[in-house]
């Protein structure tokens, strides 16, 4: 490999993408697009839940439970319905995702029996939205519960002990506020990395095809692996600059703690970069039209990245062939590195694992596609 | 008039089935995505790899871990012997909640003290950490629970010891099982649809328009009205077919249930595939290369597909957002689909969205067919 040629090749790639002003719009526009996309409309934070409640008993026991209701960030009330009918129809309109109704024996059981109960009716149509409601509601019902405990025993002078003999003290590490976004978005700028570089780099082999232009390369002394790095070296930059324009969006719009080094993560980028690279590469060698080229690569990219990488669906809850196959996803590696970069602060050493995985899949790919690209001009 | 849509009609078919590629776009990709949906797209959580470091060793804090081990959403994966291994059981991502049961445990649970349980959860992933957290909040909320009123019988039948309680009993309607599988399965007959139909309508006018055969045609008899008529309908019955094919693979293969009434299904699908046929005119009319078609699709499309509340909820969206999804034609068809699969509802209820979607479908139309007849002449 002559530098000399390397260089020429590489220059020939820079105008080429200079003179194209589109996909470099495109290479460009596609962070802050998908950035913003993403960053806001990709959120599982649950909050406001419009609930409906359906009082039966009326009684200033069930008032003062559903004020509570009120009172929570996580709910909205949006209505008080009179009849069972109209919380169906409430629900079936999707009006509201959580009904609460108190029965009438409310307080009569509450005094009577010591136990009383309330129903949640919730659309389980989301059946996330529908679990997290669940859980919300009962840790409001619960509090209502001690609170309830607590004011009878001290009226009757009972020992403490009974009331709560246990305490859950929880930590959460990492993402101390369990904000959706701040696990999201490192696994966005891994999904935009994936879909820029394969893209671009899969219209220039074939753009030489349609255009004939691979001929005339061909009858240069220029060697087909310098063909291959000079043509990659301009997207390995703009993989760069993305990645910059990335980590910026996150860290300065979105305020999503970055806490390991910018080294790590420019070492991991540039190697996630050379699968990408490669990958898009050797799609455009294998096929010959541009459209062709870019709909497999969007096909091979998006599709896994977005399902089956761990960016939003944990893969420890797929079955296990799915489990396994995730494994060839290599994006599914730069999502492990770059969450644990940012939110956990790992360094190097501690990411050995999957960067090994990145290196030998980088290794194969480029192997595979140099070596298709001989077969393809022999 | 007729006869020459129906030539159209023909010429159209023999197109999208004539070339290997074209039969495998049209029949692979909607199988491929349609399989990893509904088996990767989860948000439940089950098994939460957990590990335990019990420091005080008494009966107590074995019956505690021990409701633990034995739940199935939790899976101790490991007993810890110190509070390292538990940090490096965290950092490493080997268990999402770690367990600590200090010494003196067991002491301060016979005085009442409340005894702590420390619970250190990796809030990497904030939805598995919520509801990994809710879990072990019921767990130990019936232990606390199921401790005191055992020690209320041992300190003596005193009257008025009993506990208060309040509870709240979980009613999921129309998922019962809280089956993550019902909620992405018939979404992703809308998202498919989406995707083929605006993909196949944009390719083919522009890559008339690319290999000059557009032209060809307009100096035929034909009518730029019956050109786009015979573009569409071949179109239109194709979304027709891949949503049966989804539909079925959903219903006999993932055994999702179809409660509700097929025809209002037909009805909201045929509004919705009016929807993405104009709207793969409108880009068409906008493009004169492939290139550009394939560049604009996903542009317009990845909006359309992440605010549609296909998998994100739309109520957690920021409000400027929210307004973007009035317009958004897979909005109104996935309350459709999820209402005439899973809820069984009716046109008395679904008729808002059936409304807006026909609203859009004549919007897009209108001004797709107008463009289209400008860039003819």
């Amino acid at each position: 490999m002559k530098l000399r040629r390397l260089k020429a090749m590489a220059v020939k790639e820079v105008l080429q993408i200079w003179r194209d002003p589109r996909s470099l719009t495109i290479a460009l526009l596609m962070p802050f697009t998908q950035m913003f996309l993403l960053g806001y409309g990709v959120t599982l934070d649950i909050k406001h839940i419009p609930v409906c409640t359906f009082d039966r008993e009326a009684s200033q026991n069930s008032q003062a439970l559903l004020k509570r209701f009120e009172a929570s960030q996580y709910f909205t009330i949006t209505r008080n319905v009179q009849s069972y009918s109209a919380l169906v129809s409430a629900i079936d309109r999707a009006d509201c995702k959580l009904g609460i109704v108190v029965p009438p024996d409310f307080s009569e059981r509450l005094s009577d029996l010591g136990t009383t109960s309330v129903q949640a009716i919730l659309d389980a149509t989301d059946n996330n939205t529908a679990n997290i409601s669940y859980s919300y509601a009962l840790a409001v019902v619960s509090g209502y519960s001690s609170d309830v405990q607590i004011s009878w025993s001290s009226q009757q002078g009972r020992p403490l002990q009974l009331i709560q003999p246990m305490v859950v003290q929880a930590r959460v590490w990492f993402n101390e506020d369990l904000d959706s976004r701040n696990f999201i978005i490192p696994g966005v700028v891994v999904v935009i990395m994936a879909l820029v570089g394969a893209q671009l780099t899969s219209l220039t082999i074939s753009r030489e095809w349609e255009r004939g232009t691979m001929e005339l390369l061909i009858s240069t002394p220029v060697k087909p692996s310098e063909v291959m790095c000079g043509k990659l070296i301009p997207y390995l930059v703009l993989g760069w600059i993305d990645a910059a324009f990335c980590l910026l969006i996150a860290t300065q719009w979105f305020g999503v703690p970055f806490r390991g080094t910018i080294l790590t993560l420019f070492l991991t980028t540039t190697l996630f970069l050379g699968v990408v690279l490669g990958i898009g590469y050797l799609i455009s060698v294998l096929i010959r039209s541009q459209v062709g080229a870019s709909q497999i690569a969007l096909l091979v990219t998006m599709l896994p990245a977005q399902l089956l990488s761990g960016y939003v669906f944990p893969i420890d809850q797929m079955p296990i062939l799915l489990q396994k196959l995730t494994y060839l996803v290599y994006a599914r590696y730069y999502v492990t590195i770059i969450k644990a970069i940012f939110l956990k602060g790992a360094d190097i050493p501690a990411l050995l694992s999957p960067i090994m995985f990145l290196l030998v899949y980088s290794l194969a790919i480029v192997a595979l596609a140099a070596r298709a690209f001989r077969k393809k001009l022999g | 008039m007729l006869s020459r849509i129906k030539h159209i009609l023909i010429k159209e078919f023999i197109e999208l089935w004539r070339d290997k590629w074209g039969r495998f776009r049209l029949i692979v990709p909607p199988l491929i995505q349609m399989l990893a949906f509904g088996y990767a797209a989860t948000f439940d959580v089950n098994h939460v790899s957990t590990v335990v470091l019990d420091l005080d060793h008494t009966q107590e804090s074995r019956e505690l871990i021990s409701r633990f081990t034995s739940s199935n959403r939790m899976n101790v994966v490991k007993i810890a012997r110190s509070q390292a291994e538990i940090a490096d059981a965290i950092n490493t991502s080997d268990a999402v909640v770690a367990l600590v049961v200090h010494a003196d445990f067991a002491n301060l649970l016979r005085k009442g003290q409340g005894a702590p349980l420390q619970v250190i959860i990796d809030g990497t992933n904030s939805n598995t950490a919520l509801i990994a957290l809710g879990y072990v909040n019921t767990i130990a909320a019936q232990f606390s629970q199921d401790y005191a009123s055992d020690l209320a019988r041992r300190i003596g039948g005193m009257q008025g010891t009993r506990q208060v309680q309040v509870t709240l009993e979980q009613r999921p309607w129309y998922n019962e099982g809280l089956n993550g599988r019902w909620f992405f399965v018939p979404g992703v007959i809308g998202t498919l649809t989406l995707v083929i139909i605006v993909n196949l309508t944009a390719f083919a006018i522009v890559r008339e328009r690319e290999v000059g055969t557009l032209e060809q045609i307009m100096v035929t008899p034909i009518r730029p009205s019956e050109f786009i008529l015979g573009k569409t309908i071949p179109f239109f019955l194709v979304g027709l077919g891949e949503v049966a094919l989804i539909s079925g693979i959903g219903l006999l293969w993932f055994r999702v249930p179809f409660a509700g009434n097929p025809f209002v299904l037909l009805l909201g699908t045929t509004l919705f595939l009016l929807s993405t046929l104009a709207l793969g005119l409108l880009i068409s009319t906008l493009c004169s290369t492939q290139q550009q078609a394939f560049a604009t699709n996903f542009f317009v499309l990845n909006p359309i597909f992440i605010l549609s509340g296909f998998s994100f909820p739309i109520t957690s969206m920021p409000v400027a957002l929210q307004w973007f999804t009035y317009i958004n034609p897979l909005r109104y068809f996935l309350v459709v689909i999820r209402g005439t699969f899973l809820k069984g509802v009716g046109l008395n209820v679904l008729w808002p969205d059936l409304l807006a979607m026909a609203f859009i479908a004549a919007t897009l139309l209108t001004i797709s067919i107008l463009r289209f007849q400008k860039s003819l002449e």
